[in-house]
């Protein structure tokens, strides 16, 4: 059984990037473009974890896990939150909003692989 | 198949574009004082984009500047510092900057690293002053330990495939398929005590303890002493907690790691029975394979691990395009756009234009065969016609852009011009959103900068001649774009001294250029801008004295099949119209007949037509003549001496007038022998293999596969504007 990712980023860059990280790697990637666009997505789909950016237009990563938590599907789906800060206090807003863990970009492509693989069993 | 991570640094380039155009539309709405979150908060996003892609791809330049950069915009956005004109204007100069940056990086050339130095210190100045000390941003990446858990050393890391097996921190957590490092065994006791908030985190104790069988042989013990009742654990705090004694080379700090998205969460105590060595190098210890966890409560078995590590993708670019339909996917539900290739598109028009020679041809058939207009064959060509038009207007709008890109581009300019001869000058732009070829906007870009480094330069009045003549300290230069009659219009307008027109006519006279008695109204002197070689500079400036004159900027748009027109009132200011067709490649024409030569006239450039008689004109030289149209007299050109293919002006019977209106305003009678259709005609260039012809615009295929000039009134008719005129060739290019 593969694990289903869903990866929020409005960085198509980014987004490439984990896809081109995760899918030969055997996840299933589905990406969407900021928070809003994610929250469709979950409507459609029901991912093993969910990886998400910070800073996005509409709905900021913070908006979308506070979202993703109020959800009876996916309230305790493991979020991992990509920043490029990792500053303890980011880490702690992410916690407080919810996240399980965090992943700093840019991130080699298999500390996420692994980071993934910790939070999802 | 190409590297996929060269294709993903191709799509960053694109779409750092994007990136910086928002940036600048943002930063550009801050300096019209719009100070709001939203929007501070796009350029803030922008900036922190091109930062995560650019990290990404190691170019440590572009981080480096976007980091300070962002770290500025991020204290306005929290409203640290207040943003001022001063540091909005330092943002766009740094908006600059970055795209010099991502340039240099896209195109692997050096880049101005002093410049950017000298940015990113004047934004440190404003961080430094105004934030109060936030802790440096770590930005040392691929860490996923909490940074005062994490003493490694990271190297500042790349998505660098050459480079993966390198990475520092790896060293601290094998993955799950590598040899361990080079760190002697030991026993590590681990205490894990969940907080019941950990559970609401998403976190999963037995994903985290089957994670410590990476490590080495595991053998986990539940303390279950505590009371065991799952209802009441939110109530009681923590109560259920485990103990593994895990053998592994690795340090204590790989046992962090694992933890580290419990911290805060959990009770976590590490001990070690034999301290590690780390100095001490020792070979691939056969004793790493992975046990199944032995534990109580931790039902692990291999079947269940997760799948095998990946390998490094960058090894395995066969798979990758497995990413392809799930980013297919994420643009469905996104933004309704699709990326082409331009020579695709390219092909399109291409095809388009053989569609178009073939209908004429068709159409030319059916008035050879004699079929008559109502019959079914001329009706299905009807609309035969009527769908090639469509489809034709279609494709070009496939190309079409917004200028917007392009008048972003002259804000910068007048930005960088202004500065070099210190005046102060404000960009108004207008009409950003009409739509123009993508050909047309990268082959404007050369002339339009040259003349908004003109209107800084010559047009605008030094600033104490500005003051003294009352007029507002700060220049204003107007870059404005509309469709006008199946036209794209760019005005290019400034408010400054208008041309010295006295200035410009003794030039000319000097230069040769006209002869002492040439009677010249105002509009033939400021067209004498235009003349080869002419500068009004009294001194070579650094800013627009770089030997292009405005006669390249003519040349550039008449390239296009454009035409510029200037127009301007002393004191008040100057105006250069630039007029271009809404596509390259097709244009209605009236097909005419000149001394048996057929010609193509642009349509749009024709009035009236007149069928006229020699008595309608009348002489007003030996060899001049005007016609009489609603007792306004026009002068008139026979375009058959006018291109040389005979001598003597010579009305035949039926010729035809047709009144040219040119872009100076004045009307101009061309006489042709005959009007033989009126249709759409696919313009092919000809300046690549002749260079440019006077008057001559382009050529193209009629219907009976022959081939006949398109001509280009307006160039036409300067011959009587008291220029000198001769149809000779351009030297070729």
């Amino acid at each position: 059984m593969s694990i289903s990712v869903l990866a929020v980023d409005d960085s198509r860059t980014m987004r490439d990037m984990i896809a081109l990280a995760l899918t030969p790697a055997g996840f299933e990637v589905e990406l969407a473009e900021d928070g809003q666009h994610g929250l469709e997505v979950l409507d459609d789909i029901a991912p093993d974890v969910i990886i998400t950016d910070i800073n996005m237009p509409r709905l900021d990563g913070f908006g979308f896990i506070d979202a993703v938590r109020a959800r009876s599907d996916t309230k305790s789906t493991p979020i991992l939150v990509l920043t490029t800060e990792s500053s303890a206090d980011l880490k702690t807003r992410a916690r407080e909003a919810g996240a399980t863990g965090w992943i700093v970009k840019p991130f080699a492509p298999d500390k996420l692989i692994r980071a993934l693989k910790m939070v999802s069993g | 198949m190409s590297d996929p991570m060269q294709e993903i640094m191709a799509s960053f380039f694109i779409e750092c574009e994007e990136l910086h155009e928002a940036l600048l539309d943002a930063l550009q709405s801050m300096a019209d004082g719009e100070h709001d979150d939203e929007t501070i908060n796009v350029a803030f996003r922008a900036v922190h984009s091109i930062k995560g892609g650019a990290g990404a791809f190691g170019l440590d330049d572009l981080v480096g500047f976007s980091h300070q950069f962002e770290t500025v915009m991020d204290a306005c956005r929290s409203a640290e510092l207040s943003i001022t004109d001063d540091l909005v204007q330092l943002f766009l100069r740094c908006g600059d900057m970055l795209s010099d940056l991502i340039r240099c990086s896209r195109d692997n050339e050096p880049c101005d690293t002093e410049a950017s130095q000298n940015l990113i210190d004047e934004l440190a100045a404003y961080a430094g002053a105004e934030t109060h000390d936030e802790p440096e941003i770590d930005f040392q990446p691929m860490t996923l330990a909490l940074d005062e858990l994490d003493n490694s050393d990271d190297a500042p890391g790349a998505f660098d495939p050459d480079n993966l097996p390198d990475l520092p921190p790896l060293g601290d957590l094998p993955p799950l398929d590598t040899e361990p490092s080079a760190v002697g065994p030991a026993v590590l006791t681990v205490r894990f005590a969940p907080e019941p908030e950990l559970y609401e985190s998403g976190n999963e104790p037995l994903y985290l303890l089957r994670s410590l069988a990476d490590l080495g042989d595991v053998e986990v013990t539940a303390n279950l002493s505590a009371p065991t009742d799952i209802g009441a654990l939110a109530t009681l705090g923590k109560r259920l907690s485990w103990t593994a004694r895990v053998e592994t080379d690795t340090p204590p700090s790989a046992i962090d790691e694992i933890f580290e998205f419990t911290t805060g969460l959990c009770e976590l105590e590490v001990s070690a029975e034999k301290p590690p060595t780390p100095a001490e190098a020792v070979g691939p210890a056969e004793t790493a394979t992975p046990d199944p966890v032995q534990a109580a409560v931790v039902p692990s078995t291999p079947g269940q691990e997760p799948p095998a590590a990946a390998p490094s993708p960058t090894k395995a670019p066969a798979e990758t395009s497995g990413k392809a339909p799930a980013a297919a996917k994420a643009n469905n539900s996104g933004s309704q756009t699709v990326r082409v290739d331009l020579e695709r598109i390219e092909r399109l028009v291409n095809l388009v234009g053989e569609l178009v020679i073939n209908q004429a041809m068709l159409s030319q058939s059916i008035v050879d065969e004699k079929i008559p207009p109502n019959s079914i064959v001329s009706a299905g060509l009807d609309e035969f016609m009527q769908l090639t038009r469509n489809i034709q207007e279609s494709v070009m709008m496939i190309r079409a852009q917004p200028v917007k890109s392009l008048f972003q581009r002259m804000s910068r300019i007048v930005r960088e011009a202004s500065a070099a001869v210190d005046k102060s000058v404000k960009l108004v732009s207008e009409g950003e959103n009409t739509e123009i070829d993508k050909t047309a906007i990268e082959r404007l870009a050369d002339p339009l900068t040259h003349m908004i480094r003109n209107a800084v330069d010559h047009g605008l009045e030094p600033t104490d001649v500005r003051l003294a003549k009352g007029k507002p300290r700060q220049g204003e230069i107007r870059l404005a774009a509309a469709h006008r009659s199946g036209r794209v219009i760019i005005e290019v307008s400034d408010d400054g001294g208008g041309i010295n027109r006295e200035k410009v006519h003794s030039i000319a006279l000097s230069k040769g250029l006209i002869s002492e008695d040439a009677m010249l109204s105002d509009s033939d002197i400021d067209q004498l801008l235009f003349l080869p070689g002419f500068s009004t500079a009294d001194k070579v400036s650094s800013l627009s004295g770089r030997g292009v004159g405005m006669d390249v900027v003519k040349t550039q748009i008449t390239s296009l099949g454009g035409r510029v027109a200037i127009e301007s009132t002393p004191g008040v200011g100057t105006k250069f119209t630039i007029s271009l067709p809404l596509t390259l490649a097709v244009l209605d024409g009236m097909v005419v007949t000149v001394a048996s030569e057929t010609l193509v006239v642009p349509l749009n450039s024709i009035v009236e037509t007149l069928s006229l008689t020699e008595k309608d004109l009348r002489p007003v030289g030996p060899d001049q003549r005007v016609l009489c149209v609603r007792e306004k007299f026009v002068p008139v050109l026979d375009l058959g001496r006018e291109l040389g293919y005979r001598d003597a002006l010579s009305v035949s019977k039926g010729a035809i007038a047709l009144l040219i209106a040119p872009e100076d305003g004045a009307l101009v009678a061309m006489l042709v022998d005959s009007i033989e259709d009126q249709r759409q005609v696919v313009i092919k260039g000809l300046q690549e293999s002749y260079g440019r012809v006077r008057g001559v615009a382009a050529a193209t295929i009629l219907g009976d596969g022959k081939i006949a000039l398109i001509l280009d009134p307006s160039d036409i008719a300067q011959s009587l504007s008291g220029l000198k005129f001769e149809p000779h060739l351009d030297e070729a290019s």
